[in-house]
C-alpha cells in the first residue's frame, strides 16, 4: 500500500504546487506595472513556480536566523537524530540541527552564488557590449584574451587560482566569477553584434550619444532576454561549482552550513535507508529546477514566439 | 470570358489566431478565374491578398483557418480534398511566384537543379529534359546566356533575373494557374519592366491563368484583365481593367486612385548660399569606389530628391553627409562651413542640425524604448529640455505627427503600424530643432496611402520649420510629388542634376530618359507601347 500514499502524495504536492503557482501569478499581474503584468499574463505555471519558488528561497536566506529553530553552528543533541521535534529533519554527524544547517545553508550557499553569478554577469556583459560596440583592436585584445582563458578547463581552472590565492570567500566568489565572466562575454558579445548594426544604433551615435549610454540604454534592453536565461544557466552551474569544490575541500569552508559539503558529510547515512543527506541535495535540486522553469520562459519569450 | 472556369472561390472565409483569439483575416471573398485569364488583386498590406493568394492553392499559413466557403479548382474541391491530392496539384497544376525571389530560392542549389525538382517530383519529366526544358524557357524569359545561366547559384545572378529564373521555375510544369505575389515590388523600376514584360509574354504564351497580387496599381493595370480591389479583407469591388481604371466606383478605389495626385506647391527659385553644399565627393567602402566626384547644393526651404537605382551611391552620398563614411576626398559645407569628415568630430551643435529619417522605421527606433524616450531623448540632449518643459515638448512633437498623446505617448514601437512608426521617426528628427533632415527612402516600405499622408506630413513640417530635405528615393513618383530640385545618380556619379520642371521635361540625359521612361503608368497599354518604343530604338535589351 506504500506506494499507493506515495503516488497520492506526489498528486497532492503537485496540485498544490499548481494552485499556489497561480495563486502568486495572478498576484504578480495585479502587483507589477502594466508592462511586466502582461508578459507575466502569459507566463506558463511552470515559470511562475520557478519564481515563487525563488522568491521563498530568497525570504528564507534573507531571514535565516529568524526562522531556523537553532544557531547555525551549535551541537544541540547526539548524532544521526530521528526526525522528531524538536529535531524536524534530525541531526547531523556532529549533532547539529539538520533544519538549521539547511537554512543557513541557503544563506551561503544561494547567497554566494548569486554574487558570483552577479559579479560575472557585470563585469562579462559590460565588457563584451562594449567589445561588440567599440569594434577593431579593443574587441580583438579581450576576445582573445577571453579565448585563451577559455581554453584551460574550468575546474582545473578554478582550482588552480583557488590555491594561490587561497580559499576565503571572497576569493573564491572572485575566482568562480573571473571563470563564468568569459563564457558570458562571448554571449553578451555575440548577441550585441546583432544589434549594433541597426539603425537605431547608427541614430544615437549620431546623435552624439556617449558609449555608456549607447551600451545601457540603447544595446543592452534589447539584449536583455538572453543575458536574463543565460543568468539563470550561469547560476545553476555556479552553484554546481561551488557545491563542487565545497566537496574537494576548496569550497566554503566548515564549519559555515553548506549544501554541497552537508551532502558529503552525511553521505553514510543513505547506507541504512535515511534519506535526510538527500535534502541539501534537494533543495539544490529544486532551487535549479525552478530557476530553469523561469529560464525556459524567459528563452521563450526571447525566441519571438510570444509576443 | 467564355473559356471555362478554372477556379472557383466562394464566400471564403479565413481566420487569424493572436494570442488566443481567432479574428477573421478573409471575409467572405468570391473569385472567379477562367482559364488563361490574369486577375489582378490589390490592396493595401494587411488586405488579405496574400492570404487569399496562398488559399487558391488550398494553403493556408501556420496560425490561420479556413472557417467557411469552398474553394474549387478544376473541379476538385481544394479544402476538403486529402492533403496528399492537394501536394499533387502544388507546383503542377497550381504555381507560386513569391515576393523575394532572392530570399525563395534554396542558396546551396544551382538554378537548374531547382527548376528540375519539381518535374522530376511529380514524374512530369526527367532531370535531362527538364534542364532542356529550362534552358528554353530562360531563352523565353529573355535570361542572359540562357543555356549557361542555369548553372549559376542564386547569389550569382541579379535580382531580376531570379525573378524571372522563378517564374520560369513556376511554368516548369506547365501549371494551369500561376499565384504572383508582389514580384517586382523589390525590383528597381527599370528592371521591374523586363521582369513584367517576362511574366506577361509566358502568360500568354502558355495560356496560363494568373492570380496577379501587387499593392501598385500602375503594374496591375498592364498585367491584369480583370482587377480586384481588397480592403480589410473584403472584396470592395471587381472589374475589367479599361472599366476600374476610367470608371472606379467605389470611393476606397477611387482614393486609391487619386494617391498619386498629391504635389508640393512650385517654390520660388533658389538663392543665396547653399545650406549644405556636397562638393567633389569621391567616397566607398575599403577599396571600392561608390561616389566619384559628386556634388549638388542644398537651399534652405527646398527638398532636394537624389534619384537612382540601388547601388547607384544614393545613400553612400547621405552617409558622407553624416558623417558615418569620412570620403576619400571632397568636401562637405554646412552653413558655409566645411563639415569634419566625421561624425565623432562634430560639436553636438552641428550634430543637431543634420537629422535623418531611415527607410525602415523597425529597424530605426529601438524597440524596447517607449515613444516618450524616442522622441524625448534628443529633445533632452540638444535643448536641455527636462521634467515638465521635456513632456510639454513631447506631446507638441506627438500633436505634430498627429499621433494622439494621451494615447501614444509611453507605447513602444511594436503597438505602432507601419506608418505611425516613420511618424515617430519624423518626429524623433524634428526634436532636435534641425536646419537639414535626410530622408532615406522613407516612404518606400509603406503603401501607397499611408506613404501618401507621410509626404503631406513631411510637407507641412517643411514649411511651418523652414526644413531643407534630402529625400533619396528609386520611386519618380515620389519625386514628382515632393522635390524642388532633383539629382539623378547612376554608378556612382551625378548623370543630371537641376530643378524639378526642367527634370521632368525634355531634353533628358540618356539615364534620366530611361528612368522617366520605366515608371509604369496607369494606362493599360503603356508596357506594350513603352516595349514596342524600346524595340525600334534599341537591339533588344539583355
Amino acid at each position: 500500500m506504500g506506494f499507493v500514499y506515495t503516488g497520492l502524495y506526489i498528486a497532492l504536492a503537485l496540485i498544490v504546487a499548481g494552485i499556489l503557482s497561480w495563486l502568486f501569478r495572478a498576484a504578480l499581474v495585479t502587483v507589477m506595472p502594466r508592462q511586466t503584468a502582461r508578459a507575466l499574463r502569459t507566463a506558463p505555471l511552470t515559470a511562475s513556480f520557478g519564481m515563487l519558488t525563488v522568491l521563498l528561497y530568497v525570504l528564507v536566506a534573507l531571514f535565516a536566523p529568524l526562522i531556523a529553530p537553532f544557531a547555525e553552528r551549535e551541537v544541540v543533541g547526539a548524532q544521526y537524530l530521528a526526525w522528531e521535534a524538536p529535531y524536524y529533519l534530525g541531526t547531523d554527524a556532529l549533532g547539529r540541527d539538520m533544519l538549521t544547517r539547511l537554512i543557513y545553508g541557503a544563506r551561503n550557499t544561494v547567497g554566494i552564488a548569486f554574487a558570483t553569478t552577479a559579479l560575472a554577469f557585470i563585469v562579462g556583459s559590460l565588457l563584451g557590449l562594449w567589445a561588440a560596440t567599440v569594434g577593431g583592436w579593443v574587441d580583438q585584445l579581450l576576445s582573445r584574451f577571453v579565448d585563451a582563458l577559455m581554453a584551460i578547463p574550468a575546474l582545473i581552472f578554478s582550482l588552480l587560482l583557488l590555491t594561490i590565492f587561497g580559499t576565503s570567500v571572497l576569493s573564491l566568489i572572485l575566482v568562480i566569477a573571473a571563470v563564468d565572466a568569459t563564457r558570458v562575454f562571448r554571449l553578451a558579445r555575440s548577441v550585441a553584434q546583432g544589434i549594433v548594426v541597426m539603425d537605431y544604433i547608427e541614430a544615437a551615435k549620431l546623435r552624439g550619444e556617449g558609449m555608456w549610454r549607447l551600451i545601457t540604454r540603447e544595446i543592452l534592453p534589447n539584449a536583455m532576454a538572453p543575458l536574463v536565461a543565460e543568468f539563470g544557466l550561469r547560476f545553476c552551474f555556479v552553484f554546481l561549482s561551488i557545491s563542487a569544490l565545497s566537496f574537494l575541500g576548496l569550497g566554503i569552508k566548515p564549519p559555515t552550513a553548506d549544501w554541497g559539503s552537508m551532502v558529503k558529510e552525511n553521505a553514510a547515512l543513505i547506507t541504512f535507508g535515511d534519506i535526510t543527506p538527500l535534502l541539501p541535495a534537494g533543495a539544490i535540486a529544486w532551487l535549479t529546477v525552478a530557476v530553469n522553469f523561469v529560464v525556459d520562459w524567459q528563452l521563450h519569450r526571447a525566441s519571438g514566439l510570444k509576443e | 470570358m467564355d473559356k471555362p472556369v478554372l477556379l472557383q472561390i466562394k464566400g471564403l472565409q479565413i481566420d487569424g489566431r493572436s494570442g488566443d483569439t481567432w479574428s477573421p483575416i478573409v471575409k467572405g471573398v468570391d473569385l472567379t478565374l477562367h482559364k488563361g485569364e490574369v486577375l489582378g488583386l490589390i490592396g493595401e498590406s494587411g488586405a488579405g491578398k496574400s492570404t487569399l493568394g496562398l488559399a487558391a492553392m488550398g494553403f493556408v499559413r501556420d496560425g490561420c483557418r479556413i472557417s467557411g466557403g469552398s474553394i474549387e479548382f478544376n473541379g476538385i474541391d481544394l479544402i476538403n480534398a486529402p492533403e496528399a491530392d492537394r501536394h499533387g496539384l502544388r507546383g503542377k497544376r497550381i504555381a507560386y511566384v513569391a515576393q523575394s525571389a532572392a530570399a525563395s530560392f534554396n542558396p546551396a542549389h544551382r538554378l537548374f537543379d531547382q527548376y528540375a525538382e519539381m518535374p522530376v517530383v511529380h514524374g512530369v519529366s526527367t532531370a535531362a529534359k527538364a534542364q532542356a526544358d529550362a534552358i528554353d524557357l530562360y531563352a523565353k524569359m529573355r535570361l542572359p546566356y540562357p543555356d549557361q545561366i542555369g548553372f549559376r547559384y542564386p547569389h550569382q545572378v541579379s535580382g531580376g533575373q531570379l525573378q524571372r529564373a522563378m517564374t520560369a521555375m513556376a511554368m516548369s510544369c506547365r501549371p494551369d494557374l500561376i499565384i504572383f505575389d508582389e514580384p517586382t515590388t523589390a525590383l528597381d523600376v527599370t528592371t521591374q519592366i523586363e521582369v513584367l514584360a517576362a511574366i506577361r509574354d509566358i502568360v500568354a504564351q502558355f495560356d496560363t491563368a494568373a492570380i496577379y497580387i501587387t499593392h501598385d496599381l500602375a503594374v496591375v493595370a498592364q498585367m491584369a484583365d480583370r482587377i480586384k480591389v481588397l480592403l480589410k479583407g473584403a472584396e470592395v469591388e471587381e472589374a475589367d481593367t479599361r472599366t476600374m481604371l476610367s470608371a472606379p466606383r467605389d470611393d476606397y478605389t477611387k482614393s486609391l486612385w487619386s494617391v498619386r495626385n498629391f504635389a508640393r506647391a512650385v517654390q520660388p527659385a533658389a538663392a543665396g548660399a547653399p545650406l549644405v553644399s556636397v562638393q567633389n565627393i569621391s567616397a566607398g567602402y575599403g577599396t571600392a569606389l561608390v561616389l566619384d566626384k559628386v556634388s549638388f547644393d542644398i537651399h534652405k526651404r527646398r527638398t532636394v530628391a537624389v534619384v537612382g537605382e540601388s547601388g547607384s551611391g544614393k545613400s553612400t552620398a547621405a552617409r558622407v553627409i553624416t558623417g558615418l563614411l569620412p570620403p576619400f576626398s571632397g568636401q562637405v559645407l554646412f552653413d558655409g562651413k566645411p563639415l569634419p569628415a566625421s561624425y565623432k568630430s562634430r560639436p553636438r551643435e552641428l550634430l543637431r542640425q543634420t537629422q535623418m529619417i531611415y527607410q525602415m522605421a523597425d529597424t530605426a527606433l529601438n524597440p524596447k524604448l517607449p515613444l516618450r524616450d524616442l522622441i524625448g531623448r534628443p529633445a533632452q540632449m540638444y535643448l536641455g529640455l527636462q521634467g515638465k518643459a521635456l513632456e510639454t515638448r513631447i506631446r507638441d512633437l506627438l500633436n505634430l505627427i498627429e499621433l494622439d498623446p494621451d494615447t501614444y505617448i509611453d507605447r513602444l514601437p511594436s503597438e505602432l503600424s507601419g506608418g505611425q512608426k516613420q511618424r515617430v521617426g519624423i518626429a524623433r528628427a524634428l526634436a532636435a530643432e534641425p536646419q537639414f533632415i535626410i530622408c532615406d527612402e522613407v516612404t518606400s516600405a509603406l503603401d501607397q496611402i499611408v506613404a501618401e499622408g507621410i509626404l503631406r506630413l513631411l510637407d507641412k513640417l517643411q514649411s511651418e520649420f523652414d526644413l531643407a530635405y534630402m529625400f533619396i528615393t528609386h520611386d519618380l513618383a515620389t519625386v514628382k510629388a515632393i522635390a524642388d530640385d532633383v539629382v539623378v545618380m547612376q554608378y556612382g556619379m551625378v548623370v543630371e542634376q537641376g530643378p524639378k520642371a526642367e527634370m521632368f521635361s525634355p531634353p533628358h540625359a540618356p539615364y534620366t530618359e530611361l528612368l522617366l521612361s520605366s515608371v509604369p503608368e496607369m494606362d493599360p497599354d503603356w508596357l506594350s507601347g513603352l516595349l514596342a518604343d524600346r524595340a525600334s530604338a534599341l537591339p533588344a535589351k539583355a
